[in-house]
């Protein structure tokens, strides 16, 4: 029954309430793959049997009628969002074996909808990378692979690496992920997902171990637009436990899908055709163009000036965020700890083992840009830059511009070890299309284009305005129904 | 604006990450590939713009300062690397 984790996360839900297949089954089909796959590193922690009684459970739920909106779907988590009584590691040494008594808000709810969770996914340490390399669980592989290049082991992405890979390789029907700068739409570019990043307090950051808190925010990878939407509208919705979610009612994102998008104005920011844009990347995004057009929208060039200035500007808030945030783990209330002589050298000695060098050099640049007499040179004037690229974004929806389309990444994913070895900045760049939307706290969407003569996924980004995410899953699928289709790859790994 | 090896050892003891002598250097080399990446800000018009508050137009929520949780020590302590009785255990910090 292999062929159960080939379903769309839509119709196994329609398989399931309609009785043909039974959770336990479905869940089964996919422990199998998971057991499969190891060789690509997806998993941190798997979690089977506490699959099979939540399967268990649905079905029960499904044969009484009180089947949830997710009810017996087997999902993946990753493993930066807190599990009750599941080892939470955010891929870094210096959890060692933290294990949460309580269970992310976002997480919660998919649980709430009778969601299965297979276990938890890989990810670059504290959510810190664009490959999933930085790990301290290793790398995670790719199933896919480069034309005429069997050996190399090409990246999934990061940070949501063990989300979107999973994803792609058919080990769970859809994964949580997160995004800061990029982190769900460059790994869901990368393996041919799609992945979306809602508005600023959309979902709750409750419980989901915190990064650069005024732009992480959670959503989800799935293998197709309404898989997305699905997903969303369970992960959505207020938190009393965390004062930047908004309550605002959740729309029932999957009636977007196939919606008419005659008439949408799409903005083409002229500033994102960057120097050096390889040829390919540029034709996607006519092609994304014209498959808009084909569909009714009309398409009017815009300009976002401040856009050059985004991923700098991230390079300061996100590290300076980071180094207070990562300041709670000194080896007292959980995580790891190392002896010292007195209580310094017992923090300073825990955290430099316990930090990967990727979150070290972060927490480093963080400290030094709020430390004194850097404040305002540094970390006030990116607060102000960051003002000016969301006037950007303000100023080109008051002006009628519905959803802004973009590359999602400068390229194709790349192999281990080839990106960011001799200078850090070289991996930051991966972000360059993706990181003002955090900047801005809008929603963005990546959705797959087809694939590059390198036999290796592309994505195309849409941006919306803030809490539109419905303009943005029509966006989405009609460039899905337009763009030329795909398989995902076969098997190698088994 | 650029950092040399004294200000590298500075920034770790902020930081409260020890490091090794043999590693300072080449921390310098990639914090200074970071700043000069982010140098480019310094071009940018900023006079009278305001530094971002929060990305949404909301007031910050209040709640009542009532206690809602508590009483779950056992809980708040099930992680700790050393623990007595209800308290966490660290390095003696007074003489």
């Amino acid at each position: 029954m292999s062929d159960l984790t080939h379903l769309s996360l839509a119709d196994a839900r329609d398989a399931l309430t309609s009785k043909k297949i039974s959770a336990v089954e479905l869940t089964k089909a996919h422990l199998s793959a998971i057991e499969s796959a190891r060789i690509l590193n997806c998993f941190i922690t798997e979690t089977p049997e506490l699959a099979l009684k939540q399967a268990a459970a649905s079905d029960e739920r499904i044969a009484g009628g009180q089947a949830g909106p997710l009810e017996g779907l087997p999902l993946g988590v990753k493993d930066l969002y807190c599990t009750n009584g599941v080892r939470t590691t955010a891929a870094s040494r210096i959890l060692d074996d933290f294990t949460p008594t309580y269970e992310s808000t976002v997480s919660g709810n998919l649980i709430r909808d009778g969601a299965v969770t297979l276990g938890k996914l890989n990810l670059d340490e504290f959510a810190m990378g664009s490959s999933n390399e930085t790990s301290a669980f290793g790398p995670v592989i790719s199933p896919w692979k480069r034309k005429g290049d069997p050996g190399a082991k090409i990246v999934p992405g990061g940070s949501s690496g063990g989300s979107s890979a999973a994803v792609a390789a058919h080990l769970c029907l859809g994964a949580t992920a997160t995004d800061t700068g990029g982190s769900i739409r460059q790994p869901a570019a990368f393996t041919g997902t799609v992945g979306v990043k809602p508005t600023y307090g959309r979902c709750s950051r409750w419980g989901i171990v915190a990064f650069a808190s005024s732009l992480d925010q959670a959503g989800p990878i799935a293998r197709t637009v309404r898989d997305a939407a699905i997903l969303l509208r369970s992960m959505a919705g207020h938190d009393p436990k965390d004062t930047t979610s908004v309550d605002a009612p959740v729309p029932d994102y999957e009636k977007a899908i196939g919606a008419s998008v005659k008439g949408r104005r799409i903005g083409v920011p002229k500033e994102y055709r960057l120097d050096g844009l390889s040829a390919e990347i540029a034709g996607l995004w006519d092609q994304g163009v014209q498959w808009l057009k084909d569909a009714g929208a009309e398409i009017v060039e815009i300009s976002l000036p401040h856009t050059k200035y985004a991923l700098p500007t991230y390079y300061i808030i996100a590290p300076a965020e980071a180094s207070s945030n990562l300041a709670r783990y000194d080896g007292v209330r959980y995580g790891l700890r190392e002896p010292g002589r007195d209580i310094t050298d017992m923090y300073e000695k825990t955290r430099a083992k316990g930090f990967g060098p990727e979150v070290r050099r972060r927490i480093m640049i963080g400290t030094y840009v709020l430390s004194a007499g850097y404040y305002d040179a540094y970390y006030v004037r990116a607060q102000k830059v960051r003002s000016l690229i969301k006037r950007d974004f303000d100023e080109a929806f008051a002006a009628g511009v519905d959803a802004v389309l973009t590359p999602a990444t400068p390229s194709t994913a790349f192999a281990q070890g080839e990106q960011g070895s001799t200078d850090p900045v070289e991996m930051y760049l991966n972000d360059v299309f993706t990181v003002t939307v955090n900047m801005a706290g809008l929603p963005g969407i990546s959705v797959p284009g087809g694939l590059a003569a390198n036999g290796l996924p592309l994505g195309l980004q849409l941006i919306g305005r803030p809490f539109d995410e419905e303009t943005l899953f029509s966006l989405a699928s009609a460039i899905e129904r337009a763009a030329p289709n795909f398989d995902f790859p076969q098997p190698w790994w088994r | 604006m650029s950092v040399d090896s004294a200000v590298v050892r500075r920034i770790a003891h902020l930081a409260r990450i020890a490091v090794e002598e043999n590693e300072v250097e080449r921390l310098r080399g990639e914090l200074n590939a970071i700043l000069s990446f982010v140098e480019t800000l310094s071009e940018v018009d900023v006079e009278g713009v305001e530094p971002i508050a929060s990305v949404l137009p909301m007031q910050m929520k209040k709640r009542a300062d009532v206690v809602t949780d508590g009483g779950i020590a056992q809980d708040v302590l099930v992680n700790a690397p050393v623990k007595e009785d209800h308290y966490f255990v660290v390095p003696k910090v007074v003489e």
